[in-house]
Formats: structure tokens, C-alpha cells, sequence
């Protein structure tokens, strides 16, 4: 299919236009507000674009997702609590990290199918998070406070806030990139096959266990990177980055946004983020609200909103 | 004597109380177009399960080139050559049929670890498959979404998918399944077309189609082999006619 001037794509441009804009409009109005929304939205579009690739394209449901968060988060947290400030080492600690237990969850998980595999990815999430509430010496339950950001040696600072957000976007633009080739690519056959007719692939001659392992460490890894910038964005973690709930608002993100579409993953991540702070205006039980919402986009909008998109292409 | 491509030796598989394979010995020569019939539930889909690879025999062996494969999995049997339809059609439905033929190429093209060049793109993917779906007389259905073939056409999909990766062996699975008379004829004169080519182990319940097509046949009865032969020889076996619930005409058609 061509890059045409379809309504996808050109909402498609519009979003990245509209988020490489944010800052300057905050700095033009003096309303910080806008940035500190968005950065937080670039950074869970992120998160959840990493889950996208296991659960839209690879149909895996992990319900555990915000683990690798919590993972990357306090790999940084406590690298920082302990000195260690230099990104060049607290960056790679917290990618590799996140890479090795996505390796040892997905190798177990991976075994089983439907709702065991969602079962499994949960409780293993759980095991993590009452991991770190356990950590006392970096604050347990309460969490840990990072006094200074990521240093890259002059490179970038990420205290300034305008830096970090088009740090956090161009990570996020990134990601979507490497999503799109790899979707695309051999390997992305294998995956989405192994979603749509797993016992098919192994009778066609795909050990399908090692792609399916290998994009849910892909995954992983992208979630330690979302996690490390939420740990330098909030200068703190704690335990609840990787509770269930967060894990749901991923998997929520990626349904609302369009399962197995590029951009719906940042689609849902702005649609949540902003139906959150908007209804939270109106009431407090905002959540009321959100779930008709949710399952409307569900029951009658397949595919998500990306998916409504689609079909506005064809009229 | 040359080894058979194929060679299962005593093969037995226990479903709790139902013996699905007993002590089965059965072999494919290179070239041959072997049909396995049987009443329901004598086992034969069993037998294919086995020797592709998605059931495990509880004893016995199976020899393939020369190779016992008796413990491979599924994709290293596929590997050596070995290519399966099913009997309920399997396909990826979300795919084009060209999608998914191309990944039956891909299969049998090296490791799939290859991050970045986009798969759609690759001739040496897509060239095969498209020769494979022409074969198979699907060539003007090809960026269609399987899920919108026709049954018949779904069916033929399911043979390009196992012609593709050129194998030594293909087992198919009641390729004629489900087929109006119409393309029943299509898919014999297919069939008739590929066993030129390809040494074929057919299950199938269509008694024309397999007198029609098969250089021998094996009779499979509660997991036994009954009778093996030519058409004619099983033809004329009285034994094959007694296990087709005695009916003496049965489904054995004459002349």
C-alpha cells in the first residue's frame, strides 16, 4: 500500500505536527500545563506502542506490561539513589535489565495461551511490584526520590523541560519507526501469522516459540526505555508505576487507539490522557464516564479509533 | 531394494481406550501417489498428525529420507520436506492469499530473524508464491483476503501453501473436503497435474477421486492396515469391501 494523502495519514501528520508544536505554545501562552500533559502522553504513547507490537500485532495479551516500566524506572532510581548518575550507564542498565526479565518472563509465559498467558504475565507483573514494595533501602512501598536527572555529559540536559519533551518524542517517533519496519519485515510476518493461525505456522516450519520470545523482549525493552523516561520526567519511582491498573491503562490505550495499528497506541494514549484530565474536571468519578466511552470504541468501533480512521478512507 | 521415502514401522498410538494407530506399518515410495482410506474413525488423520509431527506416537518409528524423524518437531520434519494440508482448511484468514502462500516460502527460506527490509517486498518471497498460486489456479485471487475466497478456493490455497516450499513429501488431508462436483473435477485434475511431480500421501473419502488418482492404496480400519495395494488389487479385496460396513458395493466403485 502507498503513503497516500489518505485520512490516516494525514491525521497521522497532523498528531506529530500538533506534539512537535506543544512546547512552543506553552512558551508563547506562559501555560506550562500543555507540555507537562504532553510529555507525560509521549511517554505512555510510548509504553504503550511497545505493547502494541506483542498484543496488536502479535496478539500476545500481556496484562503485565507496566512491569518493564517499573523495571527501567528503578534501574535508574536506584543507580541515581547510589551515585551513579551518568545516563550512559543508567540508560543501558535499565534497556538491559528490562530485556533480561522480559526474557525469563516471556520464556515461561510464553508456554501457555489465552487467558493462562494473561494470567501468567499478571502475576508475574505482581511478583515485581511486591518486589519493590519489599526494597526498604530504596524506599519500599513509598518509593524513591531521584535528585537529578540522567546525565549525558553535556550531550542534553534533561532537566530543561522543552529538551526532555522532544527527547521523549523523538524516543517516541523512533519506536513507531522501528515498530513500522519491523511489522513489515520477515520477522513481522512471523509474528502476526503466529496471531492469526499459531498451529499453522508450525506446520509450515516456524518454530514460532523463539519469534514470539523474541518480539516479547523487543517489547520489554521498549517498556524499560518508557520506563526510564517517566523515572527522569516525575524524578521519582515507586511501586505503583507497575501496578495492575497501570498495566490495564496500556492494554486500554492500545484497544481505545486501535490494536495493530501504528498510531493507535498514540491515538489512545492522547484520547486517555486527556479524557482523564478533562472528565476529571467535571467529576471525580471520571471513570464513570470513561467506561461507556471505552466500550462504545470497542463494541461499535473495531479497530479502535484508528480503526474508525480506516474506514473513513473508504468512505 | 531402494528405501521408501516414507517409512512408518509399527506405529502405535492409544487415545485412553481407542487404539487410533495399531501397530502401523505403512511406506511411501518416491514418487507414488498413496491414498490412505478408511472408514470414520479409523485413524487416518491421526496417522498425518504423526507423522507430521503434531501428535507423538506412544511407540513405533518413522523413517523419512532416510532419516528417523520419530522425535523431530513439527517444523524440523517440515524442514526435511515434509509439507501438510489439513482437513478443515487452516489458513491465515487476515492474510491475502498471496501473504499466505509467500510465508510457506518464507518458512523454508533461512531463519526468519530479519528485522528490516519489508517482507512484501522481497522477490524471493514473493515470486515462488505467486508461481505456486498460478499453479494451483489461483493467480487472479491473489491480493484477495483468504477469509474471502471461496470454500473450494480456500482448499486449493491450502495445496499452494504446501507446493511452495517444494517438498518431498506432501500429505494432504481430504484436499477434496466440503467440494461441489465442480471443483471436485478441478482439484483432481490438479492432483493428477502434481503427482508428476511430487510424491503424495492423500487421506481421502471421495472413492472416485482416489481410484482415479492413486498408484496404491492403503486400507486403514480402527488403526490397522486391513489391505494395501494397487486400485485394483483393493479393488477386488473382500476384506476392504466387509470394513465398508459390509456393503459389497460400497464406496469401492467398479471399473
Amino acid at each position: 500500500m502507498s503513503a497516500a494523502l489518505n485520512v490516516r495519514n494525514v491525521a497521522a501528520a497532523l498528531f506529530v505536527a500538533v506534539l512537535a508544536l506543544v512546547p512552543i505554545y506553552s512558551a508563547t501562552t506562559g501555560n506550562a500545563f500543555p507540555l507537562t500533559l504532553f510529555t507525560r502522553i509521549v511517554i505512555e504513547a510510548l509504553a504503550a506502542t511497545s505493547l502494541n507490537l506483542i498484543l496488536g500485532y502479535g496478539g500476545m495479551v500481556s496484562f503485565g506490561h507496566a512491569a518493564y516500566l517499573g523495571i527501567g524506572g528503578y534501574a535508574i532510581g536506584i543507580l541515581a539513589h547510589h551515585g551513579i548518575y551518568s545516563g550512559f550507564v543508567q540508560w543501558p542498565v535499565a534497556l538491559i535489565a528490562s530485556a533480561l526479565i522480559a526474557l525469563v518472563i516471556g520464556a515461561l509465559c510464553l508456554r501457555t495461551r489465552g487467558v493462562y498467558f494473561i494470567m501468567i504475565t499478571l502475576a508475574f507483573a505482581q511478583m515485581i511490584y511486591y518486589v519493590a514494595a519489599g526494597l526498604d533501602q530504596y524506599g519500599g512501598d513509598d518509593g524513591l526520590t531521584i535528585y537529578r536527572r540522567s546525565q549525558f555529559a553535556g550531550l542534553i540536559d534533561l532537566s530543561d523541560r522543552n529538551k526532555f519533551y522532544y527527547l521523549c518524542l523523538a524516543l517516541l517517533l523512533a519506536s513507531l519507526y522501528v515498530t513500522w519496519r519491523l511489522v513489515n519485515s520477515r520477522f513481522g510476518m512471523v509474528i502476526a501469522g503466529s496471531r492469526s493461525n499459531d498451529r499453522r505456522m508450525r506446520a509450515i516450519g516456524f518454530p514460532t516459540y523463539r519469534y514470539r520470545l523474541a518480539a516479547f523482549v523487543i517489547a520489554g525493552t521498549l517498556g524499560g526505555l518508557a520506563g526510564a523516561l517517566l523515572a527522569n520526567n516525575t524524578d521519582f519511582v515507586s511501586p505503583a508505576m507497575m501496578h495492575w491498573t497501570r498495566s490495564g491503562d496500556l492494554i486500554v490505550m492500545v484497544v481505545f487507539g486501535g490494536m495493530g495499528s501504528l498510531f493507535g497506541p498514540l491515538i489512545g494514549a492522547i484520547a486517555l490522557l486527556a479524557l482523564e484530565y478533562l472528565l476529571s474536571r467535571v467529576t471525580e468519578y471520571w471513570q464513570i464516564i470513561l467506561g461507556p466511552l471505552l466500550l462504545l470504541v470497542v463494541l461499535y468501533g473495531r479497530g479502535g479509533i484508528a480503526g474508525l480512521l480506516a474506514r473513513a478512507d473508504r468512505g | 531394494m531402494a528405501e521408501a521415502l516414507l517409512a512408518v514401522d509399527c506405529l502405535t498410538k492409544r487415545f485412553g481406550g481407542i487404539l487410533a494407530s495399531d501397530e502401523l506399518s505403512l511406506d511411501v515410495c518416491e514418487g507414488e501417489l498413496h491414498a490412505l482410506i478408511g472408514p470414520n474413525g479409523a485413524g487416518k488423520t491421526t496417522l498425518l498428525g504423526e507423522l507430521a509431527g503434531e501428535l507423538v506416537a506412544d511407540s513405533g518409528r518413522i523413517r523419512f529420507a532416510g532419516r528417523d524423524i520419530t522425535a523431530l518437531p513439527v517444523w524440523r520434519r517440515t524442514a526435511l520436506g515434509l509439507a501438510r494440508s489439513f482437513q478443515v482448511t487452516s489458513l491465515f484468514l487476515d492474510f491475502t492469499a498471496l501473504d499466505n502462500v509467500a510465508l510457506a516460502v518464507q518458512a523454508h527460506a533461512g531463519h526468519s530473524f530479519r528485522f528490516w527490509r519489508p517482507a512484501r517486498d522481497q522477490r524471493e518471497l514473493r515470486a515462488p508464491a505467486r508461481t505456486a498460486l498460478e499453479r494451483v489456479g489461483l493467480g487472479a485471487r491473489a491480493d484477495l483476503l483468504a477469509s474471502r475466497l471461496s470454500h473450494g478456493e480456500q482448499r486449493q490455497l491450502e495445496i499452494a501453501m504446501a507446493l511452495a516450499t517444494a517438498p518431498r513429501l506432501m500429505l494432504l488431508d481430504e484436499p477434496m473436503a466440503g467440494m461441489g462436483l465442480e471443483e471436485t473435477v478441478r482439484m483432481v485434475a490438479l492432483l493428477r497435474e502434481l503427482k508428476r511431480e511430487f510424491t503424495i500421501l492423500m487421506v481421502e473419502h471421495d472413492m472416485d477421486a482416489v481410484f482415479a488418482l492413486a498408484d496404491r492404496i492403503t486400507v486403514l480400519v480402527y488403526g490397522r492396515v486391513i489391505a494395501s495395494g494397487s486400485p485394483a488389487a483393493i479393488r477386488a479385496n473382500a476384506a476392504v469391501r466387509q470394513a465398508y460396513l459390509g456393503d459389497a458395493e460400497g464406496p469401492v466403485p467398479d471399473g
